[in-house]
């Protein structure tokens, strides 16, 4: 529990299930759940070289900027989403491929 | 019983995080989202960070995760129920998925970190007040900005409207 390795590797697991996600899903609202996810590893990586490089706070500022783009990107990314589902009728991203040659 | 505690949070966190992104169903990935957050939640704790526990909780519990839940709700016909969705190319991405944890979990097992001295602050707000005022003022105000921009951009982009 007191070992900067362990949260090193659950935050690693973390962004390597996000990853997953990102490649894997076909629907819009979870490849967005996806990145939610990466965000929170990068922020436990944030917090745990905070907490046993000294108790810098500077990290947990960081952490802080991650969380607010966090807010903000998904709220321009359900805008988004909800606008393709208005054109298109699903959220696919597979059949969303009108600006393609 | 702390140690006990750790494991047990954080075994929630990986379950529910591989819940997310393998579950048939949206709705139970939303839902196994809200275990997720909560978990990290936990991890913050445990590592001394008393005020981001609390933003993460009113940010991302509070706020994404309902967001996204009105995401799934308003992009699927009520009246189907069958809110499910599918997964392509597992095999591939799973592969890739084992090869970044081993790759990252070498490193972070085999790299002598630097340690600093740990002393367990009383608490950290007026910490991190005192550095979004004076050391990283201008990304504070430029995140402002950026908040209001997201906020006008998303009910433009969301609204329907005739007139153009």
């Amino acid at each position: 529990m007191d070992s900067l390795a362990n949260y090193l590797l659950i935050s690693a697991i973390l962004f390597s299930l996000g990853l997953f996600g990102v490649v894997t899903r076909r629907n819009g609202v979870a490849v967005l759940m996806s990145v939610e996810l990466i965000l929170n590893a990068a922020n436990v990586n944030f917090l745990a070289f905070a907490r046993f490089g000294g108790m810098n706070i500077s990290g947990h500022v960081y952490a802080l900027f991650v969380i607010v783009l966090a807010a903000a990107e998904a709220a321009v990314a359900l805008a988004i989403i909800i606008n393709i589902f208005n054109n298109f009728r699903t959220i696919n991203i597979d059949d969303v491929s009108e600006l393609r040659q | 019983m702390a140690n006990f505690v750790f494991w047990f949070i954080a075994g929630v966190t990986v379950l529910s995080a591989a819940m997310v992104v393998t579950s048939k169903s949206l709705l139970y990935s939303a839902y196994s989202l809200l275990f997720t957050f909560l978990g990290v939640t936990g991890l913050y704790i445990f590592l001394w960070a008393d005020f981001l526990a609390v933003v993460q909780v009113v940010v991302y519990v509070g706020g994404i995760l309902v967001l996204i839940i009105f995401g799934i709700m308003l992009t699927n016909k009520i009246t189907s129920v069958n809110i499910s969705h599918t997964s392509m190319q597992k095999g591939v991405g799973g592969v890739v998925v084992i090869g970044f944890i081993a790759s990252l979990g070498y490193m972070a097992l085999n790299t002598p970190w630097l340690a600093g001295v740990n002393i367990e602050p009383v608490e950290t707000t007026a910490a991190i007040g005192r550095l979004l005022l004076m050391d990283y003022l201008l990304p504070f105000e430029a995140a402002s900005l950026l908040l209001l921009g997201a906020l006008i951009g998303a009910t433009t982009l969301s609204r329907k409207d005739d007139d153009g």
